[in-house]
């Protein structure tokens, strides 16, 4: 009885791993260590260096969840980055959300070949991931997952068409949507965010989903945090805040100073790859609300970006300013880091 | 019990006289006693005592009640029941709503309505669940029953919202339109501006889970002129402030469904929805909120005091926010949530509620699989500590143990539907690492009024020993990654004795558990195995033994596989083999 029970346990487990090592592969991009001067590259080259990076200065490994659950070696310097800004809102699961894009009403073709590479009349591993990739699985009505997909795609695109170009200027200012402009009504809830600047005791509240656009953000940003001289801060690191460039210039890469977060896969993104709203898709933020977030600073030397060092904080004469930024309930944590050039 | 002593007394009565068979009453007075049974599990009681009972029944039936649309065909229905009034009609296998059923499947609402078009030209109510129905059948509908007052579709597909305006335009007395979790393709919102300037007669309206914008200022005028409006449920486009204008306008309502709630108001509005909740305490129901920005929510506490059934299912609140709006529910009877509020949100509804009957927890992320979030098992114990008298539960959570669901139902022995849904399949006990076998045994042992039972997490054939022992009442049986071999689906067919429907996917029973079952599927409504290890020799032995039985195999996308029979869906009929099989469902 037991024996029967775990030997197709174990055949389950073995097509799962096939599948999701497969679908993995699909997200891992080389990475390159220093990239050329080309823009469009660098952005690319700073989300993934960052990762790799990361990989070796972060207090906490990166987390990729296929990996652990497949009791694969720990894939550490793989960083996987969104498989493509549409389908954004759900990369959050690396891909293995294949159920909400196929289980709209009424489509059951979709999900029945998606059904199909599983392998039927035999039990699934005891995986988080065979969750995801059983048809019809956990039992939840086609309406109400796609309730839940259109819930989390109206917070996280904010019904924006806003395109997506391949250079570092990352948009223009038509981001509005559909949602009435003189009623500025957003489909989604407010997402109030602490600001807190290093050197400055009092921090700022923004709401992130006032904004329909990174542009938007960086001016209100820029007048939160402009400030004409240096201030000292009470800790032993000296802080120079330069005035705040233009929120353009601040998104397009092209000023001293670029705008990125963490998302959460624990990598560092460039601010802007992803249309507005994506990156802070409500599964992202739900995603942190248990992650242990460390606080750190990272500067850009050239066109590499490095994290500092204590050491260096406290002996380089770096201009170094850091937006950390956690939900109001404590939920969720995107960093978002100013930081301009080694001065050094 | 009762149509046991009705019968003897009759035939007491009948063979007073020289053994000749007489009725006692008059048969117009059989049939007013007859037409205040509701029942239909007592009408079917009294149809079998005698003939002279089976037509007064037959004559005073105004509402018929078909499990499955299959089972009998509309002339036998037409035949039988000449005044009917009422219908309710459900087509395909539960399992179609997980997409398991291919499109096209069947279940298709028209041939019934051209019969009753003709023998119930007077018909005046119909719930559908689970029917395709395209929108030249709803204007069909509504053309052919000038009476026709209560239309309710429920996860049906196939039609528009063109269907819809049909409906609206020529159905003059329409009372209820309940438009829920159907697949149905959105044209446009301009169904319900065909509502005429001069309809008035709408009781009950919900198109919440439409999401196509409506014209607000045609919602709103609709809503003023039907003075007799109780129940109206909106989707999400309408925002605050329009809720705002159509509850001033609006009689008093006794179920609202909210549209958006996360609009950003100025203060006058926000006061202006203060006063409307305000006078809004009658309320029984309460859905929607979509989005619902937690500072808005206290705008409905005032509304909460009387509410009964309370569905939060599109919202997601966190544990404190659900905390707060609950304080303010103490009456409350069903709850639906999402399982953001996590354990200590049920906390909260075991302390707040204590009337609660019905919990039902779903999941908001269940494909998320890379953060632990949701409900554990201390939540359900939490809310059986609190509320004693729950009695329904269907809870979606990512780990269980068999000593929190002992403790459950020892809390609350009362359970009638107990649906727990593990989310990981096969999953065991997260503690001791044990099958959760003895998790159900527990519920079965205890919850003597058991009718309906889902079973999840690692299971071995004991669970379903237990079952077979011990379940008496259980009426519906949801399988799912269980079960070790035959003998569990047998201990299931052997016990048991009022189940009707057995569904089970993905588990290792095969074909001598199907055949064991051969004397059980007459009296019960359906089997669905898909997933299992059945073979089309099987199948086509049960349909050979059991000609009154339909043996439906959905062929699989797989072509090379010709003895797997993957999906199998059985049911008793007195219809035949049904003439409208897709070619991809092979009738044995």
């Amino acid at each position: 009885m037991e024996a029967g029970g775990s030997s197709s346990v174990g055949s389950g487990s073995t097509v799962s791993k096939e599948e999701v090592v497969e679908q993995e592969n699909h997200h891992i991009h080389p990475i390159p260590m220093e990239e050329g001067s080309d823009e469009s590259e660098l952005e690319l080259g700073l989300g993934l260096s960052l990762g790799v990076l990361g990989s070796k200065n972060y207090n906490q490994i990166p987390r990729i969840l296929t990996a652990k659950d497949l009791e694969l070696p720990s894939l550490v310097s793989r960083p996987v980055l969104p498989p493509s800004p549409s389908s954004a809102s759900s990369c959050s699961s690396l891909g293995l959300r294949t159920q909400p894009a196929s289980a709209s009403a009424g489509t059951s073709n979709n999900s029945s070949t998606a059904g199909s590479n599983v392998s039927t009349g035999t039990k699934r591993a005891a995986s988080p991931t065979a969750a995801s990739q059983v048809v019809g699985w956990p039992p939840i009505r086609a309406y109400r997952m796609n309730s839940m997909a259109t819930q989390s795609k109206s917070i996280a695109t904010g019904e924006n068409s806003s395109q997506f170009v391949e250079n570092n200027v990352i948009y223009g200012t038509e981001n509005k949507g559909k949602s009435n402009p003189e009623a500025g009504v957003p489909l989604k809830s407010s997402l109030f965010v602490k600001v807190n600047m290093d050197g400055v005791a009092i921090g700022r509240k923004i709401n992130l989903n006032a904004h329909s656009s990174y542009e938007s953000l960086a001016q209100t940003l820029e007048d939160m945090f402009t400030y004409k001289a240096v201030e000292k801060s009470s800790a032993n690191e000296l802080f120079l805040l330069p005035k705040v460039t233009r929120p353009s210039e601040l998104l397009d890469g092209s000023s001293e100073y670029v705008l990125t977060y963490e998302d959460k896969d624990g990598d560092w993104m460039l601010v802007g790859d992803v249309p507005w709203g994506s990156k802070i898709g409500r599964k992202e933020l739900k995603a942190k609300k248990q992650a242990n977030i460390g606080h750190f600073m990272l500067y850009l030397h050239e066109t590499s970006w490095y994290r500092v060092t204590q050491v260096q904080k406290k002996t380089l004469g770096m201009n170094l300013e850091r937006i950390l930024i956690s939900s109001s309930n404590g939920h969720a944590v995107v960093i978002f880091l100013f930081c301009i050039k080694l001065l050094a | 019990m009762g149509s046991i002593s009705i019968s003897k007394k009759c035939k007491d009565l009948s063979y007073s006289e020289s053994g000749q068979r007489i009725s006692s009453f008059p048969d117009e007075v059989l049939e007013n006693v007859l037409g205040l049974m509701e029942s239909h599990k007592d009408r079917s009681s009294v149809s079998l005592v005698c003939k002279d009972w089976y037509n007064a029944e037959r004559w005073s039936r105004t509402h018929v009640y078909i499990g499955n649309c299959y089972a009998v065909s509309p002339d036998i229905v037409a035949r039988r029941f000449p005044n009917i009034r009422s219908v309710i009609l459900k087509g395909k296998p539960r399992f179609s709503d997980f997409n398991l059923v291919p499109e096209n499947w069947g279940a298709d609402i028209h041939p019934w309505l051209v019969c009753f078009a003709k023998a119930y030209p007077f018909l005046e109510e119909l719930r559908l669940k689970r029917m395709s129905l395209s929108d030249e059948s709803l204007e069909f509908l509504a053309m052919s029953f000038p009476n026709f007052k209560r239309l309710s579709l429920l996860s049906c597909d196939g039609f528009s919202t063109d269907g819809l305006a049909a409906v609206a335009t020529l159905c003059k007395d329409l009372v209820e339109l309940d438009i829920q979790e159907n697949g149905i393709e959105e044209r446009s919102g301009s169904w319900l501006s065909c509502f005429p300037a001069n309809f008035t007669s709408l009781e009950i309206l919900n198109f919440s889970n439409l999401h196509s914008e409506v014209s607000f200022s045609a919602l709103d005028r609709l809503v003023a002129r039907c003075k007799s409006l109780k129940v109206l449920k909106v989707n999400k486009n309408v925002t605050l402030e329009q809720l705002h204008r159509l509850l001033v306008h609006a009689p008093p309502l006794v179920q609202l469904g909210t549209g958006g709630f996360s609009q950003e108001l100025q203060p006058s509005q926000y006061a202006g929805l203060e006063s409307v909740f305000n006078n809004y305490r009658g309320l029984h129901n309460l859905s929607g909120l979509w989005d619902a920005n937690p500072l808005y929510l206290p705008l409905l506490y005032p509304a909460c005091t009387g509410l009964a059934f309370l569905n939060l299912s599109d919202a997601t609140l966190q544990c404190n926010e659900l905390a707060q709006l609950l304080g303010h529910c103490r009456n409350l009877r069903r709850l639906w949530v999402l399982d953001t509020v996590g354990d200590k949100g049920l906390e909260a509804v075991g302390s707040c509620c204590p009337l609660l009957e019905e919990l039902r927890v779903f999941p908001a992320s269940p494909f998320d699989a890379d953060i632990v979030h949701g409900v554990t098992e201390s939540g359900f114990v939490a809310v059986s500590y609190g509320c004693p008298r729950l009695h329904y539960v269907l809870y979606f959570c990512c780990q269980m143990t068999n000593a929190a669901v002992a403790t459950i139902v020892e809390n609350c022995p009362d359970f009638t539907h107990f649906r727990l849904c593990i989310m990981n399949p096969c999953q065991p006990d997260h503690l001791t690492n044990e099958p959760m076998d003895e998790a159900f045994g527990a519920v079965v042992k205890t919850c003597t009024k058991l009718r309906r039972l889902a079973v999840s997490g690692l299971l071995t054939d004991l669970t379903f020993e237990y079952i077979g022992k011990y379940a008496k009442n259980l009426e519906t049986l949801s399988v799912a990654f269980a079960g070790s071999s035959d003998y569990g689906m047998q201990c299931v067919l052997g016990g048991c004795p009022k189940l009707r429907r057995l569904e089970i996917r993905d588990c290792p029973f095969g074909n001598v558990a199907l055949l064991s079952g051969l004397d059980r599927y007459e009296s019960m409504r359906s089997l669905w195995m898909s997933a299992c290890n059945l073979t089309m020799s099987a199948c086509r032995v049960l349909a050979s033994k059991m000609p009154r039985l339909n043996v439906e195999v959905i062929k699989d996308e797989d072509p090379e596989d010709k003895c797997h029979a993957n999906k199998v869906y059985v049911y008793r009929t007195v219809a035949g083999p049904r003439k409208d099989a897709p070619p991809f469902v092979l009738m044995l």
